[in-house]
């Protein structure tokens, strides 16, 4: 057919555009994957696998699991509230409260820790306070979890905000009107509609949590097999020019994200499955 | 595949638009006040307090100190290689981005699912790991490096290591802006302007790119915005020697560990706020986009697309 021929570009352009494009995902994305599990294998399995049994190495992935799952909750709870007050009803400041939600993006990461440091530190406004009540949040777990909730508390509700709003408020406020309680309808009607954008949010939020450095670094004060996490880890044995044990380490963490980019796409698959299935039912009076 | 959240895309004006229209009546649902309270109490004790408190900190030294700080020579040399090289990263992703996202969308190839799930990685590998990842790769002795070296490219611990390593980072967002703009444009309009005696080319430069240019503009900005702030994959690949390949990030945290707490205060401050203005022109270009989008399409098609709901 003519008419496609016309909207196409020349084979030698697509094969061109092909090479280019193919070629710099491989240069950029696709040889760093392989090299994380090449150099931790380089000197066979058996010393890769000693490597990652080191208890430091150990208490690091726990540690950072641990962290994860403490934020974890805070960001569902914040994600939907802020979802249900934005996408379902108007108010005045309501750009502005998007703005705010989306003020971590702009913020270094680095400047996240020392925005907790001025706080919480030796020098901070609530130091003295802390050191006389002998609680430690800065150099410790908490400072660490704060900083982390700083870094991933956008990514639930800026998942759910946009679904939100475009399915909007009908089905809640026909479950309402007909006497459901606030509990019954979010439970019944609005939970099963959003359930897998919010795990959606869940896996972005939880790979960005166990994976960030910056902000962790600055709060952690690298104390071993305390608030060591399984990326500061990584940069210590990197500095000690020990090759092995770090990308050995970083091999988990590059696990990770491949189990974060395979189950996004599963969701991402199942949410346009149902999308669709919903707009081919509701096709005619939607327009 | 264009639900990304990173995609900081339209639908709040959109979506706007359309709450307006669907009758404003009474509220019937429940819970607004506990859902607004709850988001407004949570940001300001974890957002606006801390931050808050740093400008507050600031301010015991004063403007004309803070720009002595953020002016000094060093400084003044890490914002020069952190804007430097982040503009540099963006600008290669934009040509890159824009080819990639061009034939992840319009052309057929063997393992395309997988290569645009790939595409991804840079938002799920922890940065460390970019870091020394690359940071191997392209030392002297590394996969690339050793044939980068001869021909006189040296990457790892320079600033053009930088600049490699950030364009790492920010690698998804041009391609995940413009995919489902791209995928808006409709054939007809190409087939008309074929059919109309255009040339491939032509109706490239004068259909497709003015369509896509906009959020072509927004990924651009912020794979910049994303880039300036940038730590932990920097680090490893950078050399880190002040005054050549030194961060500001990494300065400010250099200064914290000297127990200089106001001179980083000082240098986060004056970040903080060219991150702002960076934040507000990916608004106001996303608002351009938007305006534009808008002509071409019904609004609520528009809006669940832009959310990427149905895309």
């Amino acid at each position: 057919m003519k008419s496609t021929r016309a909207t196409q570009e020349p084979a030698w352009v697509r094969y061109t555009l092909l090479t280019v494009g193919l070629g710099f995902l491989f240069f950029f994305l696709g040889l760093p994957l392989i090299a994380v599990f090449v150099e931790a294998l380089a000197q066979g399995v058996p010393i890769y696998l000693e490597a990652l049994k080191e208890p430091e190495t150990a208490s690091a992935i726990w540690l950072t699991v641990g962290i994860a799952l403490a934020v974890l909750p805070f960001n569902i709870v914040f994600g939907v509230a802020a979802a249900w007050a934005i996408a379902k009803f108007d108010f005045k400041g309501k750009s502005l409260l998007i703005t705010l939600i989306d003020l971590p993006f702009a913020v270094s990461p680095v400047v996240a820790g020392l925005i907790f440091i001025l706080l919480f530190g030796s020098q901070g406004t609530f130091g003295p306070w802390l050191s006389e009540h002998d609680i430690k949040i800065i150099f410790a777990v908490p400072g660490m979890i704060l900083a982390t909730m700083f870094i991933t508390f956008p990514f639930i509700a800026r998942e759910l905000i946009p679904l939100m709003q475009a399915q909007g408020k009908e089905e809640e406020e026909a479950a309402v009107s007909l006497g459901a309680s606030g509990f019954q309808m979010f439970w019944r009607v609005t939970l099963p509609n959003i359930k897998w954008g919010l795990l959606y949010g869940v896996i972005l939020s939880n790979a960005r949590a166990m994976g960030e450095f910056g902000a962790v670094s600055v709060v952690s004060g690298h104390i071993r097999g305390e608030t060591n996490t399984l990326p500061l880890h990584v940069e210590i044995l990197y500095n000690e020019y020990n090759a092995i044990g770090a990308f050995a380490a970083a091999s988990i963490l590059a696990l990770l994200a491949l189990v974060t980019l395979v189950a996004k796409t599963i969701v991402e698959w199942r949410m346009k499955k149902e999308t669709d299935m919903l707009n081919t039912v509701l096709a005619p009076e939607k327009t | 595949m264009s639900g990304s959240p990173y995609f900081y895309g339209q639908p709040e004006f959109l979506a706007k638009k359309t709450e307006t229209m669907a009758a404003k009546t009474h509220r019937v649902l429940p819970g607004f006040g506990l859902a607004l309270g709850y988001t407004l109490v949570y940001l300001s004790l974890l957002i606006l307090l801390p931050l808050g408190g740093m400008i507050l900190k600031a301010s015991e030294l004063g403007f004309g100190q803070i720009m002595d700080i953020a002016l000094g020579e060093r400084s003044l040399a890490a914002f020069r290689v952190t804007f430097g090289a982040s503009f540099l990263a963006a600008a290669v992703n934009a040509v890159f981005g824009l080819i990639v996202a061009w034939i992840l969308v319009r052309y057929p190839f063997p393992g395309k699912r997988f290569v645009d799930a790939l595409v991804d990685l840079p938002f799920a590998l922890p940065t460390a790991v970019a870091g020394i990842t690359l940071a191997t790769l392209y030392a002297g002795n590394g996969w690339l490096g050793q044939y980068l070296e001869p021909l006189g490219i040296k990457v790892a611990y320079t600033p053009l290591g930088i600049v490699v390593a950030l364009t790492f980072i920010t690698l998804p967002f041009v391609v995940r802006t413009l995919q489902p703009v791209i995928e808006d444009i409709e054939t007809e309009v190409e087939e008309a302007a074929a059919s109309l005696g255009a040339s491939r080319w032509q109706t490239f430069v004068k259909v497709i790119f003015p369509a896509i240019f906009p959020a072509l503009l927004t990924g651009f900005a912020l794979a910049f915005a994303r880039a300036v702030g940038e730590y932990g994959s920097v680090i490893f690949i950078a050399g880190n020697l002040p005054l050549i390949s030194e961060i500001t990030p990494l300065l400010i945290i250099s200064k914290l560990e000297q127990y200089d707490v106001l001179g980083a205060t000082a240098l986060a401050v004056v970040m903080l706020g060219l991150s702002f203005i960076l934040l507000l022109s990916v608004n106001l270009l996303q608002w351009w986009a938007a305006n534009r989008h808008r002509n071409s399409e019904p609004l609520e098609v528009a809006a669940a697309k832009a959310s990427g709901v149905t895309a």
